[in-house]
């Protein structure tokens, strides 16, 4: 493999990773601190992308349809929890995902009676469209290096955020006891909402971020779903720093399996990972519960 | 849901239909994927169906025609379960609708055993068009390898020296392959299998900068052909190196989708939107005008097969001799949006295939333009295993 090939590909599995911690860093959150699986997660980032769609279509703008599709799941995520799911945060882990996995099937339908089943197009700006020579030699998709730079921003924000916010302190406070800040007087009820509709809207985002790359459609979050969950189980449960450094580490690997090995053990190759690490860290990387 | 609502008005269409009325009916069973990421094919296939059916007056053979439809949720098992459903209880003159080679595979046993005409609409896998082959079962639409073998031939005799094969790793995936490289005998510098629905090919295109091929042959139909198209005009690769696939990945269930990002790419196929018969010009305007877009070979080929069944009722004088129906669709002449198609002694179509180049209509939308003829009267590799 050549150095420019190689570093390309460096890029590519960075930019895969930023997507997957957008993903993964919401995911985790509610997973960590509510105890909560939301497996309809990958129906927030469908909603976010079909929010972009439309809203590109009627403004034009990029900017405003991401901006307008970040909000609108927010809210359809604060709404959820408001209303459906936090009568589940009682019940065992087989209830959540019986109720969210109904609310895949809700989603996929109610998205092919408003949008039909054919994949709908979103455009990328002409700025965006082009490449450039970050490496001489080696042109790379701007539009690819937007994502990889607005992924690390995320991470960052998500950093102060956590270490060094109040909400932050209730946040890790929640992961690591959630009985303990309930009996301290802290709304409990607010902070689950706030922390529900945030990694919705984190999901809508990365699902904003792909619609120019891939088919804006009917169930396009499902796939997505299953490696988000691989890479948080690599992280630890709760832990944003483990989403973080296992979403660079799946979108590595992912990468540069499918480049190296053959095509169906490439297809295993983010599950040997999981494995792998699994047994010398049952709890995954950085794990948030003690 | 949508599921318990089909169950309660097929059960309702059923009951309030008196036994002895059904009788001379024609009853026909649509399996196909309704739901999903592949969800758009079923409704393209039942779409075109349907279309033809409303120009015969919903009459087949001149009987009252119901349609029972049932979402094989693109799953062999549930397939066969709907099939056995059909065949045994709503005692169905044919089953239809069928649009992947695997479902097709598993349903045709229970459907064949109990002789109910099998009429393929899109799905065309090489077992059943060889040593498989059945009396009552005919492929209206075409056999899978045929499509990339017409791009083979084209690209061959174009003299381009390499190709890269791109597929998604999954039967049909490797058929189209092996069909393209039937026909093609210049060099394959690379032949990569991607995981099937895999969305992102960033990876994979990076290696096809580096090996500079001179064409690059793709198969991905669906949601994975957009993700391919954009992804591949975003790496800057669409000047550098021309695409070239079977109609599947270029299709109106794609280019709608992709913006520019198709524009110039060949394709090869048995039909296009633009093709020029006055039964096409008729279909393609009625397709656009009752559900608001152009229609894909899927709902062309769903299309033709109301039309063969139409035909084959009215020459047997009715669809309850399932013997004399199945004997008059291999003799029937055959009405078809392609023009000229009669089928083979496999059951499967002899026709023509073209090539067609991504171009924008009068309106600005992505279309497949006619550029040449590549095979007159093709017959696919296969009917000589066939012996029936």
């Amino acid at each position: 493999m050549g150095i420019l090939l190689f570093l390309e590909q460096l890029l590519n599995g960075l930019q895969l990773g930023t997507m997957l911690f957008l993903m993964a860093s919401g995911l985790t959150l509610v997973f960590g601190i509510m105890n909560f699986v939301n497996l309809a997660h990958g129906s927030l980032y469908m909603m976010g992308a079909y929010f972009a769609a439309t809203l590109f279509q009627l403004t034009g703008s990029l900017l405003l349809a991401s901006a307008g599709a970040f909000v609108g799941v927010l809210i359809l995520g604060m709404a959820l929890e408001a209303i459906i799911l936090r009568g589940f945060y009682h019940r065992d882990h087989l209830d959540q995902v019986l109720a969210t996995f109904g609310l895949i099937l809700f989603f996929n339908e109610l998205v092919r009676m408003i949008w039909g089943p054919q994949a709908y197009f979103l455009a990328l700006p002409e700025m965006l469209n082009g490449s450039i020579e970050l490496i001489p030699g080696a042109p790379y998709p701007v539009y690819r290096l937007l994502i990889i730079l607005i992924g690390v921003a995320v991470g960052a924000f998500l950093y102060m955020l956590i270490t060094h916010s109040r909400l932050g302190m209730l946040i890790r406070a929640g992961a690591s006891n959630r009985g303990m800040i309930e009996s301290l007087g802290v709304n409990i009820r607010i902070l689950f909402t706030l922390v529900f509709g945030l990694g919705a809207a984190l999901a809508g985002l990365a699902g904003t971020l792909a619609g120019p790359l891939l088919a804006v459609q009917v169930g396009m979050g499902d796939g997505v779903l299953i490696t988000t969950l691989v890479v948080i189980v690599i992280g630890g449960i709760g832990s944003v720093r483990g989403a973080f450094l296992a979403a660079l580490l799946v979108g590595l690997v992912d990468t540069f399996g499918r480049m190296l090995l053959p095509a169906s053990l490439a297809e295993m190759s983010i599950y040997i990972l999981m494995a792998a690490i699994l047994w010398r860290r049952p709890q995954g990387l950085f794990p948030a519960h003690g | 849901m949508l599921k318990a609502a089909l169950l309660i008005s097929t059960s309702i269409a059923l009951l309030s239909f008196p036994a002895s009325a059904a009788q001379d009916k024609v009853k026909i069973g649509f399996i196909s994927t309704f739901s999903g990421p592949q969800g758009v094919l079923g409704r393209e296939l039942l779409d075109g169906f349907n279309l033809g059916l409303k120009h015969l007056g919903g009459k087949l053979g001149g009987a009252e025609t119901v349609i029972i439809q049932g979402d094989d949720q693109a799953k062999p098992d549930i397939g066969v379960q709907l099939a056995e459903k059909m065949v045994e209880r709503d005692k169905v003159d044919v089953i239809t609708g069928i649009n992947f080679s695997n479902v097709m595979l598993a349903v045709a046993k229970p459907v064949l055993e109990s002789k109910t005409l099998l009429l393929s609409v899109n799905a065309g896998p090489s077992q059943l068009a060889g040593k498989e082959c059945h009396p009552y079962y005919f492929s209206i639409s075409y056999q899978n390898d045929n499509v990339a073998e017409a791009m083979g031939q084209f690209l061959a005799a174009k003299g381009v020296k390499t190709v890269y094969l791109m597929a998604p790793n999954y039967p049909s995936g490797k058929d189209q392959m092996n069909g393209f490289k039937r026909f093609y005998h210049g060099q394959i510098v690379g032949e990569v299998y991607t995981q099937f629905n895999q969305p992102d090919y960033a990876a994979e295109l990076a290696q096809i900068r580096q090996t500079k091929p001179e064409a690059v042959f793709y198969f991905y139909p669906g949601g994975m052909g957009i993700n391919f198209l954009k992804q591949y005009a975003q790496a800057g690769l669409k000047s550098e190196i021309p695409l070239y696939g079977p109609s599947f990945s270029l299709d109106q269930t794609i280019l709608p989708a992709v913006g520019d990002a198709a524009l110039g790419a060949f394709s090869t196929s048995f039909w296009s939107e633009t093709m020029d018969t006055s039964l096409n010009r008729k279909f393609v305007a009625d397709f656009e005008a009752t559900y608001g877009r152009v229609p894909s070979p899927y709902a062309a080929t769903a299309y033709d097969g109301a039309l063969a069944l139409n035909s084959a009722i009215k020459a047997a004088g009715g669809s309850k001799n399932r013997e004399a129906v199945r004997k008059a669709l291999e003799t029937v002449k055959l009405d078809s949006v392609r023009g000229d198609i009669k089928f083979n002694t496999n059951h499967h179509p002899i026709q023509n295939y073209y090539l067609y180049e991504v171009v924008k209509d009068p309106k600005g939308r992505l279309t497949n333009a006619h550029r040449s003829e590549v095979f007159r009267q093709h017959k696919d590799a296969y009917f000589e295993s066939c012996k029936m």
